[in-house]
């Protein structure tokens, strides 16, 4: 009966528990090291038992922007895969091979970093050396997420040999829309860590190419940040307009961004490089082409999303111009934190486009400024929807129902979140405009009267941070209620459906082969010249460098 | 698929600002030549004296014409190399008059570092292997930090040093 109306079986949210169980606490401690890091930015703080800065940001940066990330959306996806086109007791064992592979990984590489050995932050850029065992420990990790990818993909395939001439649910095709793409750019990360940094880092071979590996590594960096959006953009195109009482805006149009998406979030990883020697200026402002490329499908989630509000409120009675805001459902956190997430991605897109802007990108590079952007996309835009997720995710996987104090905590949780980022973010932003360096430790830079000017801001980081760490604190407190306590019930897993007497969806979106082929052809095209460019023209190479990490 | 007027409207004008971003970005870029920092020299990162640039003797500032300069640096894990003056001691800080052209033209001889000039827009990164060049006119007097903005190890955020831009 519960089965029926979740549609997840015991089972089923036995395995999607788990993988919500190390992101919460994943939660905890990347949002602590984040803490420290903000205290130990104002100058009046030193970490204590000789604890390095470097290795706390390692910690940080690993463990929510790779760890946390990962197992959310591999989880949530489970979930929606498990709901709409069924999960076989075979899938769900591969399901757990997944889990822990990708569990073992992440210990090996935190063990790693916690004596010390691996404080190369998660971007590891060569010739800085980590402990082998680090490397391996992010091989599985990836590994263990292509596991999730063939069971996601083998989910879909089997539905529709069993439903013939069906379109395939919407949540299904954007959760393999999400799988491909994450295939497709770690094989980028897989290739440099296999090839390159283990036999480098095991003295095998005694040189790297380094502009080859931070090159392969921002060809999966730059659609890594999309493989946390994209389960954001599910649940606002797929999830959001059930909680609001209507309906999805167009089937179509939600399945063509996706589509947008596979194909133009890979091939633009040069807009991470655009300061670097070796790279021909040409190719750099071709993939900054193809990175505003990837703005389009952004700009149809925003007129989908709001018109899907507009009209749900209108069939609702509400009339004139903005008065259908007011039929939304503000007092519902399931809506309240996704929204306020939505918000915040039109600052957070804006400075996006500015450090994309091919020569502009030497305003803001590597300054505190672009620390501020993501924490406005991942740690905002992303993450409160995925708390907004949680909130009814975690209930239906317990056999709880989300009550009236938790909604209340929920809300409070999104206000007291939004209130720190407002801060952090915001001050990280100003700073950054005045130069002031990311992944710094305290400095006051031999007493220059510029690095003053910045002290005030990393203040006002401090402050942003502990407020953010109370909301960690209350966002804990939610999830453990919602595991253990809140009271017994079905718990709606809200789906909406497609508006009806529309247009059929085309059958043209469903033709993988078409999309994959356009992908490669791009990727191809954006790529190849460059990258034999940088093979053929490749100085000798570096040898690895453990000193400056604080290893001997 | 049907697409709504609004929505029509509402891409059209989205697609139309980016493309005139773009635009914006290409004439700046090829036209007048703001180009991000590409240069496209290697070096043998284990031996970057053999390049003439980082020889001892030629780093620092390096003075070509009236108001024009060129400055090497050898950055290493935590420092920058300007040479060294008269008196045998390390430079640290550099002083170029006001209105000067400087090419900055920079390298490393281990790890990735960062080369920024706050408040100004000389940004850009140094590769083993690579040298990394940009060009800039530094029309307004004060003083400015050189700052390493990549994460270069422990003593990463104490990698600094200063140049002082005067006025005659």
């Amino acid at each position: 009966m519960i089965a029926e109306k979740t549609g997840l079986n015991k089972s089923d949210s036995k395995l999607i528990m788990s993988f919500m169980w190390v992101t919460f606490i994943s939660l905890l401690i990347g949002g602590l090291m984040g803490l420290l890091q903000t205290l130990v930015r104002t100058g009046n703080f030193t970490l204590p038992f000789g604890i390095g800065y470097y290795q706390i940001l390692t910690v940080h940066g690993v463990i929510l922007g790779l760890v946390l990330t990962t197992f959310f959306i591999i989880g949530f996806q489970f979930a929606l895969m498990a709901k709409t086109v069924g999960m076989t007791s075979k899938q769900r064992k591969w399901g757990w091979a997944s889990f822990w592979v990708m569990l073992i990984g992440t210990t090996a590489s935190a063990i790693m970093i916690l004596l010390g050995k691996a404080s190369v932050l998660y971007t590891f850029y060569a010739p800085l050396k980590a402990h082998p065992i680090f490397y391996f420990g992010l091989t599985f990790v990836i590994i263990g997420s292509w596991i999730a990818c063939f069971v996601n993909f083998r989910q879909l395939y089997k539905w529709k040999k069993e439903h013939p001439g069906e379109h395939s649910p919407l949540l299904a095709f954007m959760v393999v829309i999400n799988m491909l793409m994450w295939f497709i750019c770690t094989l980028g990360v897989a290739a440099t860590v296999l090839i390159q940094f283990i036999p480098w880092s095991l003295g095998l071979v005694g040189s790297m190419n380094i502009l080859l590996s931070r090159t392969l590594f921002w060809y999966f960096g730059h659609p890594l940040v999309y493989f946390w959006l994209l389960p954001a953009y599910m649940a606002w195109y797929a999830i959001l307009p059930k909680i609001i009482g209507g309906k999805i805006f167009s089937d179509s149009l939600a399945r063509l961004a996706f589509i947008l998406f596979l194909i133009f979030s890979i091939p633009v990883g040069f807009h991470h490089q655009l300061l670097e020697p070796g790279i021909d200026p040409m190719w750099k402002y071709i993939q900054v082409v193809l990175t505003f490329a990837v703005i389009i499908p952004s700009l149809l989630t925003a007129f989908s999303m709001f018109a899907t509000f507009e009209i749900t409120g209108r069939q609702k009675g509400y009339t004139g111009l903005f008065g259908w805001l007011r039929h939304l459902p503000w007092k519902d956190v399931r809506f309240f934190a996704p929204f306020m997430g939505m918000v915040a991605f039109i600052p957070a897109g804006a400075g996006g486009i500015i450090n994309a802007s091919n020569q502009m990108n030497q305003v803001v590079h590597n300054t505190i400024w672009v620390t501020g952007h993501f924490h406005l996309t991942l740690a905002t835009t992303v993450i409160l929807t995925f708390f907004g997720i949680s909130y009814w995710l975690v209930p239906v996987l317990t056999g709880r129902k989300i009550d009236k104090k938790i909604n209340t905590l929920g809300m409070t949780q999104t206000i007291v979140w939004l209130v720190g980022m407002f801060f952090m973010s915001g001050s990280m932003h100003l700073a950054g405009l005045l130069g002031a360096p990311r992944r710094s430790a305290f400095s006051d830079y031999q007493g220059s009267a510029q690095a003053a000017e910045w002290i005030g801001y990393q203040y006002g980081q401090a402050i942003g941070g502990s407020i953010l760490f109370i909301g960690i604190l209350i966002m804990l407190y939610n999830f453990f209620y919602m595991t253990f306590k809140a009271p017994k019930g079905v718990e709606e897993f809200p789906i909406a459906e497609a508006p009806t007497g529309t247009e059929p969806t085309p059958i043209v979106l469903e033709n993988w082969r078409l999309w994959i082929g356009i992908t490669v052809v791009l990727i191809a095209f954006a790529y190849t010249i460059p990258f034999v460019d940088i093979i053929q023209n490749s100085p000798p190479g570096s040898p690895p460098f453990e000193w400056p990490i604080g290893n001997n | 698929m049907h697409l709504h007027k609004y929505e029509k409207i509402w891409m059209g004008s989205g697609v139309g600002t980016l493309l005139i971003f773009l635009i914006v970005l290409g004439i700046g870029a090829f036209y007048q030549g703001t180009q991000p920092p590409s240069c496209m020299v290697t070096l043998d990162p284990t031996n970057v004296q053999a390049h003439e640039a980082f020889k001892e003797d030629n780093l620092g500032l390096q003075k070509l014409g009236e108001k024009e300069y060129t400055l090497n640096v050898l950055a290493s894990a935590f420092n920058y190399d300007f040479g060294k003056d008269e008196d045998g001691n390390a430079v640290r800080t550099i002083r170029i008059p006001a209105g000067s052209k400087v090419m900055f033209q920079a390298t490393t001889k281990d790890v990735i570092h960062g080369f920024q000039l706050a408040g100004t827009n000389v940004n850009m990164m140094l590769e083993p292997g690579y040298i990394s060049t940009l060009e800039t006119t530094l029309d307004n007097p004060g003083t400015y930090t050189l700052i390493c903005n990549e994460y270069c190890g422990t003593g990463h955020h104490l990698m600094t040093a200063t140049v002082e831009v005067y006025e005659e």
